[in-house]
């Protein structure tokens, strides 16, 4: 029995749908774990399947996905053979999420209150008076000022931040082992950003609450987690210890993503940055071998053939050695 | 435009009910081009020996009257098929001539609004705050009856749908940004509204025009019934239904044959309507 | 010294006030843009960086005239806004909007997209004309091919390199660039930056570039303009921005920005409270609720910009 509270094996996930006979591969062998405590973050861009592998574990992705995976557990559940009973209970309760968008994610027709308190009531055996005084706790631990006041506010009387810290609260409010927080900041302001990683944080020390934060801006992730791993067209391309994997990416495109970044190397201004040619390759679009391989300035012959396995936290067959320059 | 018109199919083909009602229509538009080689007699030709005979397939039935004649002894296969020709037709004037007032004055209302907006909403309320056929009824009356004044007075009617529908669609699209983009390159007013803006605003517009349609052909049928509509001896649908209302006991299929084929056109039309519908507005598909 | 002849932009005091009507409730007043002065130079870069609400979408509005200002005057190569023909203003100003996906119209091929500035402002023939655009889009890197195509058939990046191509068709001075790279992705970012320095130095634009992303400022601009709730606060070269920077609103934005190499692990500051609502704005300096540094004299006036250390700063504390 490992210690890990999340382990997942090989998981792929298909989309069918009725256009194309052949069945979208969004996300490709995908092995990881999370220790209970932990922050993981997840890099990647648009497509890189970085999402749906958070909705996947949440078990809301809908019928027109196909999940497998030779293990999925999460504190000794098997997340893919559970009945929807007891998935309802670990999600929410368990397993809390928030989303780039708080003002959507909230219902704009009912009150802060209603929301958290409904959320306490399905998860906890409390009383409705105990869980408004639990909302209440929650909120001005958030950090939101006034919060008897704010809990008879709407959704559109809050700011983006706030809405986000509402969320937060309204996600923790269940003392979840698991928080999952896809894009929390992307709508918002740095210096609000800032605040509300600094929340997460905080709540994931004090709670000793794993975290999984899913972003495309790597100094967020430099920033706030341990760890990290970088998705790449619904592959984990390369994961490790973040302060090592900023300052040595093995794979080309950690490094491209790195280096192209403005003011992430020492570069003269309105000089030309490093970037990766080329897009994204749509999901019916993928190329045989390294997903990357199309993009890659080190490309070499063997990388187009085959499933190249993941060594040594890479998935490349000639990872690239030195520091970022 | 070939992307969407593709697409457009391919959502088309899984709607049973659409495909009906292509079909449908199709068959009408066969008959109503064909109608000379088709119809066996002249659609006024007048058979004295053969007043109000029944099908041909029932009892006391004449061959070469295929579903029997009317009162005074003319086929009525050749007059459904000759009335397949101006129903359709009155349904396509109803709804370009509606359609094209309609797109005008609504992409007029939501891009100007202000008091543009406002004289023309009002106008719409006016309109619309009679039942239509009542309202087309009172048209008629003044300008006197006929098929083309039928045909204006249902235009009339039909028009505040059109213009309700464009208006609502303009309004969200002038706000975006390519609109803008436009503005920058000094693009004059008109060549933003029907150039960059109209374009964009078809989906609904096709909606409409489908239903407007059988909406169309079912209230000149209607005029035509109260004998506001076509006049003797045009062999219009509605007007053959009133000519032989008070047969309706003697001689039933006189009445039964053409309210089948004024429901069976407007059905079609409403099935490719609201397939439309379903295939370009996937906010409302996704939702049954 | 630079003689008045370099200022291609120059804007004096300028205004923007929104009214806000509403039944039954005063007219409220919304200050969108107070008092805001700047020059852009020829072939230089002016970054604007702000968080939401700080203005610098308006301003872009009202510098290309999709706005009308509210006081204030905007001189271009030497003319007044008002004194300028629409057809020499469209081909002086142009811009590249942040949306890639909303700034170009869906039922149009990339072709018609491009040529409609050339369309609406000149008299070339269709011939010469499919000849110039497809220049344009081989300058900005997008192949021969992708002329017939739809823009739901482009790529993120992609899309904007049209956006680009069609903004410099009729050859502007000025390039106003809202947010240019924030749509898409970090790996696209890169290139799109890259293709916006060559066209730079090629066709001897200046860009006034708005982002709210202080990296890609940091790296693209020669001045910066700082702005929070729709005043400037700091105003001066790079240099002077990003290595010392005076406003304490500067200096938090520069220390909120997340980096992948921050020198020291210190990350004690982050700022208390949020963006106060510009219809109700704090009678002194609109940053000093969140302002650690705020003393008795920042509630009571606002602070006008002054020179200190070079450059222009809105507050009493910096020296």
């Amino acid at each position: 029995m490992s210690d890990n509270l999340l382990d997942i094996k090989d998981l792929n996930i298909f989309f069918k749908s009725d256009k194309n006979p052949e069945p979208i591969h969004a996300v490709r062998d995908l092995s990881f774990s999370l220790k209970q405590g932990e922050m993981l973050g997840v890099v990647g861009e648009s497509g890189s399947g970085k999402s749906i592998t958070n909705l996947a574990l949440m078990g809301i992705l809908g019928d027109s996905a196909v999940i497998t995976a030779k293990e999925c557990k999460f504190n000794g559940h098997d997340l893919l053979n559970l009945k929807e009973k007891e998935l309802q209970k670990i999600r929410g309760g368990e397993i809390a999420m928030i989303f780039q968008d708080p003002m959507t994610a909230l219902n704009p027709f009912l009150t802060v209150e209603f929301q958290i308190v409904e959320t306490i009531l399905a998860h906890l055996n409390i009383s409705k008076s105990e869980a408004k005084n639990r909302a209440i706790e929650l909120l001005a631990q958030v950090g939101i000022t006034s919060p008897k006041e704010r809990l008879k506010s709407y959704p559109f009387e809050l700011s983006g931040g706030m809405a986000q810290r509402v969320m937060i609260a309204m996600a923790i409010s269940t003392g979840p082992k698991l928080l999952i927080a896809d894009e929390p900041t992307t709508a918002l302001d740095v210096t609000i950003q800032k605040q509300i990683l600094t929340l997460i944080k905080s709540l994931q020390e004090k709670n000793n609450m794993s975290v999984i934060l899913v972003t495309h801006d790597l100094g967020v992730v430099s920033e706030f987690s341990e760890r990290v791993q970088v998705m790449y067209a619904g592959e984990l391309v390369e994961t490790g210890l973040t302060k090592d994997l900023i300052k040595n990416p093995h794979h080309p495109y950690t490094y491209g993503l790195l280096s192209s970044r403005p003011g992430a190397v020492e570069r003269a201004p309105k000089s030309p940055l490093a970037s990766i040619a080329g897009i994204v390759p749509a999901f019916h679009q993928r190329p045989v071998g390294c997903q990357f391989n199309p993009r890659c300035e080190a490309v070499q012959a063997d990388c187009k053939i085959g499933n190249i396995k993941i060594d040594n936290g890479v998935r490349c067959l000639h990872p690239m050695k030195g520091a970022l320059k | 435009m070939k992307i969407f018109f593709s697409d457009l199919y391919f959502e088309l083909k899984k709607n049973r009910g659409a495909m009906i009602g292509i079909i449908i229509i199709i068959l009408s538009l066969f008959v109503a081009f064909l109608a000379p080689l088709i119809a066996p007699h002249n659609p006024t030709e007048v058979f004295p020996d053969a007043l109000r005979l029944p099908p041909s397939f029932l009892e006391g039935g004449k061959a070469g009257f295929f579903f029997g004649t009317d009162d005074i002894g003319r086929d009525l296969l050749s007059r459904l098929i000759y009335g397949s020709r101006i129903s359709l037709s009155v349904g396509f004037s109803v709804v370009v001539i509606s359609l094209i007032t309609g797109t005008f004055l609504g992409v007029i209302a939501g891009f100007y609004g202000g008091m543009v907006d406002r004289a023309i909403m009002r106008l719409t309320d006016l309109i619309m705050s009679l039942p239509s056929i009542l309202f087309a009824i009172v048209i008629v009356a003044v300008l006197g009856p006929g098929i083309s004044n039928a045909i204006v007075a249902v235009s009339v009617v039909a028009v505040p749908n059109f213009i309700r529908i464009i208006r609502a669609q303009v309004m969200v699209e002038k706000n975006r940004q390519y609109v803008q983009a436009a503005k920058l390159f000094g693009a004059s007013n008109f060549r933003i509204m029907f150039v960059e803006i109209l374009p964009n605003c078809m989906a609904p517009l096709i909606v409409q025009a489908s239903l407007g349609f059988s909406d169309g052909i079912l209230n000149v049928a209607a005029l035509g019934f109260l004998g506001l509509g076509a006049q003797a001896p045009m062999s219009e649908w509605g007007t053959m239904l009133s000519d032989a209302r008070s047969y309706i006991e003697s001689s039933p299929w006189m009445v039964t044959l053409p309210g089948v084929c004024i429901l069976l056109t407007v059905l079609s039309f409403n099935l490719l309507g609201d397939g439309l519908r379903d295939a370009l507005d996937p906010r409302l598909k996704k939702q049954n | 010294m630079k003689t008045s002849i370099d200022q291609i932009l120059k804007v004096d005091s300028l205004h923007k006030t929104y009214e806000i009507k509403k039944l039954f409730k005063p007219t409220l007043k919304l200050n969108a843009l107070s008092d805001i002065n700047f020059h852009l130079d020829k072939k230089e870069t002016l970054g604007i960086v702000g968080e939401s609400g700080c203005g610098k979408s308006t301003l872009a509005k009202v510098l290309t005239k999709l706005e009308a200002r509210t006081q204030g005057e905007i001189t271009l190569l030497g003319k007044k806004y008002d004194e300028i023909l629409a057809e020499e203003f469209h081909s002086k100003i142009q811009m590249v909007f942040q949306d890639p996906y909303q700034s170009l119209n869906p039922r149009k091929k990339a072709l018609d997209i491009i040529a409609d500035p050339l369309v609406i402002n000149t008299k070339i023939e269709a011939n010469e004309r499919r000849d110039l655009v497809m220049a344009m889009m081989k300058k900005v890197g997008l192949r021969d091919e992708f002329a017939l195509r739809y823009p739901h058939h482009f790529s993120g990046g992609q899309r904007q390199r049209l956006g680009i191509a069609r903004a410099l068709m009729l050859h502007p001075e000025v390039l106003i660039l809202d947010e240019p790279v924030s749509a898409l992705d970090v790996s696209i970012q890169a290139q799109v930056l890259n293709l916006l320095l060559e066209l730079q130095l090629e066709f001897n634009l200046a860009y006034l570039f708005i982002s709210h992303d202080l990296s890609v400022i940091q790296h693209m601009s020669d001045r910066i303009l700082v702005m929070y709730l729709g005043r400037v606060v700091e105003y001066g070269t790079r240099d002077q921005i990003f290595n010392n920077p005076l406003h304490p609103y500067t200096q938090i934005l520069l220390e909120s920005a997340p980096k992948t190499n921050r020198a020291n692990e210190n990350q004690a500051i982050v700022v208390k409270g949020e963006l106060p609502s510009a219809l109700n704005l704090p009678k002194g300096c609109a940053f000093e609720p969140r302002c650690p540094f705020a003393t008795a004299a920042c509630k009571e006036s606002v602070p006008l910009l002054e020179i200190k250390q070079g450059r222009e700063v809105a507050c009493f504390e910096a020296r």
